[in-house]
């Protein structure tokens, strides 16, 4: 589709606006959009992360492809072009490919949201657990929510008891 | 199997307008995803192996928060319904199939019996947990979502990494996993031409904005949905929270430019509101885009107190209601495009003489006469 106000460029923008009681949509090319005050287009956020992964390859040093996914025999070349990975394997496999990746998307590798231990727990984990448990009711308490901390104090009684059967 | 999608209000809580800001802020979503060890994501699993991890997390809700809920599989279900449940924002786009073909294999969703919480099996991710609430009500959409996941992520061994946190088939959604959203009705930024700052301003804070179906959708009727771009490097408080501080100050900027409009256009308001409520009122036959560009001016009517006798859940009740699956399900059969304008505008025409008690003012009499 063409912008409708230069006539030449690609529309990428779509605002539908009411005007005189109708409703008037406009297709403007990043150039014109800019004109009119609408944010551009070429950041990150409102390009698929594909061509976002083109621009990143060609841009700087990266580390070297490594071999296809030992779980699930994906290659980096077909994430470059679909964007998304093949298993949570394939994070361990890319580690070194990605860290620039996340760094550019995210601002940061490191996670910094809450910490999950899988079902089955060892007993080393038991007690991280329980840490976990109870940073998040001290956390609950602090934003006085008292029910959410009703129920962590119970998950912390039963793993305790657990733990000391 | 009980078709659930023609259940009326079936996913639908969220329309009763009951949230703060409800009539600035229409909804709240805040969606965790996450992904079982030991298979490959959605898309690189063969049909079997998609069903085992199906049968495996509807058997998990069963046993949370969740449970008593309705699961539904989707590949399983006619193509109209699986419409249905993508205009109630239940489903993705993906999870509809191609034209009507069904989606692949092990594709479902579970619908909790409190009706806002639901988790979508077999999207991009193995799990996408999601809460859906009427009005700006993050920190507590994300306080059941959140449930949901200590529920369900004692039963299955979710992915998680020590450095990249929950690990996701897309970058874009590792770490947290979590995007919060808020669907926003911007009439007045719109109308004073501020809304380009204030969007640029949004994307510079690290959030982003869509239009009403999300990814790649064009923004009608002034509706807006702004989400964190982020997901990787701030726990899922600070993000809920960041949102939640600049959605309060854009409401605050509508709410500004919409005393502003009031000050120094009214007539011009007022003509944009009622010439609005007038043709939804009576018009035979209405595109989908055209109703929610007029609900738009009605809305802000609603909003400001300059038409009453009409509800925003009335309101919010059309935006789903008039979309095309919907105006099919409840004609029982498919409509030709002209069909369904005309059977969109009979049902608008009918719900606002129904549940509206709108009576237009008398104009006032002037002394000079």
């Amino acid at each position: 589709m063409v912008c409708d106000n230069c006539g030449q460029n690609e529309a990428i923008i779509h605002l539908t606006n009411i005007e005189d009681n109708q409703a008037i949509t406009r297709h403007l090319c990043e150039e014109c959009a800019a004109e009119k005050g609408l944010p551009p287009g070429d950041t990150a956020a409102n390009f698929p992360l594909t061509d976002f992964l083109a621009k990143v390859g060609k841009s700087g040093p990266e580390s070297a492809v490594p071999g296809p996914c030992p779980f699930c025999g994906l290659r980096f070349e077909q994430f470059k072009k679909t964007g998304r990975l093949g298993c949570p394997h394939c994070y361990v496999t890319f580690e070194a490919n990605l860290q620039g990746l996340l760094r550019r998307l995210h601002g940061g590798t490191q996670h910094l949201g809450k910490v999950y231990l899988p079902p089955d727990l060892g007993e080393g984990q038991e007690q991280e657990r329980l840490a976990g448990l109870r940073h998040k009711l001290s956390k609950a308490v602090e934003r006085e929510d008292f029910e959410r901390a009703a129920e962590l104090r119970d998950q912390i009684r039963t793993l305790e008891g657990a733990a000391n059967d | 199997m009980i078709d659930y999608t023609s259940l009326s209000d079936f996913g639908l809580g969220w329309l009763e307008a009951s949230g703060p800001h409800a009539d600035i802020v229409l909804s709240t979503r805040v969606r965790l995803a996450r992904n079982l060890q030991g298979h490959a994501f959605s898309n690189r699993m063969r049909d079997l192996e998609r069903e085992q991890v199906f049968e495996r997390v509807r058997r998990a809700c069963e046993r949370s928060a969740i449970k008593g809920g309705i699961t539904l599989d989707l590949s399983a279900l006619a193509p109209l319904s699986r419409k249905v449940l993508l205009e109630r924002r239940l489903i993705s786009r993906e999870m509809v199939g191609e034209g009507d073909s069904a989606p692949a294999r092990g594709s479902g969703l579970v619908v909790g019996p409190r009706d806002s919480v639901g988790v979508m099996i077999n999207e991009e991710d193995h799990l996408r947990l999601q809460v859906l609430v009427s009005g700006l009500r993050l920190r507590e959409a994300h306080q059941t979502v959140d449930r949901l996941d200590e529920d369900l992520g004692s039963q299955l061994p979710f992915a998680f990494h020590q450095e990249f946190g929950f690990l996701t088939s897309c970058p874009t959604n590792v770490g947290t996993g979590l995007r919060a959203s808020i669907l926003i009705h911007l009439p007045g930024l719109v109308l004073t031409k501020e809304i380009g700052r204030i969007l640029q301003g949004i994307t510079q804070v690290g959030l982003t904005f869509r239009g009403l179906y999300g990814e790649g959708s064009e923004v009608v009727g002034n509706f807006f949905q702004v989400s964190n771009q982020t997901t990787l490097g701030k726990s899922e408080e600070d993000l809920v929270e960041h949102l939640e501080k600049m959605v309060t100050r854009v409401i605050q900027y509508e709410t500004r430019a919409r005393r502003v409009l009031l000050r120094d256009a009214p007539t011009v308001i007022e003509d944009k509101i009622w010439r609005a409520y007038g043709l939804l009122r009576y018009a035979r036959s209405l595109s989908f885009d055209e109703v929610m560009n007029l609900l738009s001016g009605v809305r802000l009517g609603v909003s400001m107190n300059l038409l009453s006798g009409l509800r925003v859940y009335t309101l919010n009740k059309i935006m789903i209601y008039a979309q095309s699956a919907h105006l099919e399900q409840a004609a029982g059969r498919a409509l030709s495009d002209g069909e369904r304008d005309a059977h969109r505008a009979e049902y608008v025409r009918r719900i606002l003489s129904e549940e509206g008690d709108v009576e237009p003012d008398t104009p006032p009499e002037h002394d000079d006469d």
